[in-house]
């Protein structure tokens, strides 16, 4: 059964309704090179939201018409699985997926180097296998360390976390009740050392003072995410390294 | 699957030159200032079979909103509240590179960022949208059709539904006991939206921020962000767009522009609809 009443966000210890501050992020998790037929590959984990990326390429375009004679062209899909959600989800593409997929697309035009490839094409593709709030930005980020593993040259890696507010209060890195029931939900996405915003949305409602604050905390999150993803990366190669 | 467009056109590349120049001195090729919105018209009723219309032209760019009422039952969840569903359609009349067959990923991702912004803003009231309680509900169609591209449809498209919106007034309903007679003919005072909402669109090309960018200015702009307000002054939706990215210092720069331009479209909305 559905639940129609909106339950407290904020309890009366100040705690949200997993135990975090409103300042935490869920623990994270980077598995780099997964998969054996994809120059790169990823699973990017954020507390109980699971995302698994691949990319294939840079190859050559078909239909060749289709080709950009300056750059690389990225085909980007963002899926859900059937049972990554509570109830099942038709698997075919919906409205959600197919403007996320375009979203993720501009935001890793943003950094991939396209020019280095012109005429061919990269393909990136997404499975979220399990969705439990934030799965844009985990995918985003999946696909980010994929293009990296795939040794595909980048400006920067992309992180991303989600404000929102609940109960009145900004809160870090929604999870699913806060994204459900909650007045604001903003993902940012940044190419953290260059200092660029590569994903900006918003839905909700907040005063320009709050979009403020909210922008200002999502950066605190994306410069600790981006180190757990720069430690993955080293961990994989380093290790290769010492052998 | 989403894939980096290839059909664009290129006559604004050749005067990317010019648009730089121009901006550089501080005007924009159609003689507007960097921070200067296009003017608009709105003629509501355009569409008489729909409930509520309204045709909306900024600069060149005209669209063309109808909304129409379906009766229907409630989902399980909230058996008190209506439905809202926006569609914008990109017509193969409305620009060369555009193309007929469903909607894209463009046409999606404007009638989404559209829903939104009237959704969230709560300016759509759908327990107004209520025949009978758990039984029995209005569903309100706004579909917006782009007649004529010249760059910025989305705040075209959010200017239109609000507008159509408040063009339609519910009709009238009589209940006796179980049953409901719906009389069409007759309206009602009473319409589905409660208080406006503007989207404002600014791009930034080389180092300068435009607002409401021209169709020349959109081609080869790097990158947008699109913030719609209410009139208390309140963000309720915001979507970046293209591929370029935005350091905090634009954001920042950017919403400043978009909360004053978003000052003169509800006053020209004011005027249009006599709020």
């Amino acid at each position: 059964m559905m639940q129609v009443q909106k339950p407290r966000l904020i309890l009366e210890n100040g705690l949200r309704t997993d135990g975090r501050r409103p300042d935490e992020m869920r623990p994270i998790k980077i598995e780099l090179g997964v998969l054996k037929n994809a120059d790169g590959s990823a699973i990017f984990e954020m507390g109980n939201t699971k995302v698994l990326a691949a990319v294939y390429g840079p190859k050559e375009m078909h239909p060749r018409h289709l080709a950009l004679p300056d750059r690389a062209s990225l085909r980007v899909r963002y899926h859900m699985t059937p049972f990554s959600t509570d109830e099942r989800k038709n698997p075919a593409p919906s409205r959600r997926e197919i403007e996320l997929s375009k979203v993720i697309r501009e935001a890793l035009e943003s950094t991939v180097l396209t020019e280095l490839f012109p005429r061919t094409v990269i393909d990136v593709f997404m499975e979220v296998l399990q969705a439990d709030a934030g799965t844009r930005l985990v995918s985003l980020m999946a696909a980010s360390m994929a293009l990296a593993d795939a040794g595909i040259p980048l400006r920067d890696l992309i992180a991303g976390v989600a404000v929102g507010k609940a109960d009145g209060i900004i809160v870090l890195d929604l999870n699913e009740p806060e994204d459900m029931w909650g007045e604001a939900d903003m993902p940012v996405a940044m190419l953290p050392s260059l200092g660029q915003v590569a994903l900006l949305q918003l839905n909700g409602n907040m005063t320009p003072e709050e979009f403020r604050k909210g922008l200002e905390l999502a950066q605190k999150g994306i410069n600790i995410i981006y180190n757990l993803q720069k430690d993955a990366l080293r961990k994989k190669y380093a290790e290769y390294k010492e052998e | 699957m989403s894939v980096t467009p290839s059909n664009q056109n290129i006559v604004p590349f050749v005067k990317k030159e010019n648009i730089l120049a121009a901006l550089d001195r501080g005007v924009r090729i159609d003689g507007r200032k960097l921070n200067e919105y296009r003017k608009l018209s709105i003629t509501l009723g355009y569409a008489k079979k729909a409930e509520g219309s309204a045709l909306v032209k900024l600069g060149d760019t005209t669209v063309l909103a109808g909304v129409k009422l379906e009766e229907e039952e409630p989902f399980p969840d909230t058996p008190n509240q209506g439905n809202l569903v926006v569609n914008v359609e990109l017509l193969p009349l409305a620009y060369e590179t555009f193309e007929p067959g469903p909607p894209d990923e463009n046409a999606i991702e404007l009638a989404r960022v559209v829903d939104r912004s009237l959704r969230d803003s709560k300016a759509v009231d759908l327990s107004k949208l209520v025949i009978i309680p758990g039984k029995k509900i209005w569903t309100a169609w706004v579909d917006v059709y782009v007649l004529n591209y010249d760059g910025n449809i989305l705040d075209a498209c959010t200017l239109a539904s609000v507008a159509a919106l408040y063009n339609t007034k519910l009709p009238k309903i009589e209940v006796e006991g179980e049953n409901v007679r719906i009389i069409r003919e007759e309206k009602t005072d009473i319409i589905p939206i409660n208080y406006p909402v503007v989207t404002v669109t600014t791009a930034k090309i080389g180092n300068h921020i435009i607002v409401d960018p021209n169709i020349d200015e959109e081609s080869i702009a790097d990158v947008k962000l699109s913030i719609s307000y209410t009139r208390d002054g309140r963000i309720v939706g915001m979507q970046k767009n293209f591929s370029g990215s935005l350091t905090l210092q634009d954001v920042d720069m950017m919403e400043n522009i978009s909360r004053s331009a978003a000052q003169y479209l509800l006053e020209e909305l004011k005027k249009y609809l006599n709020l």
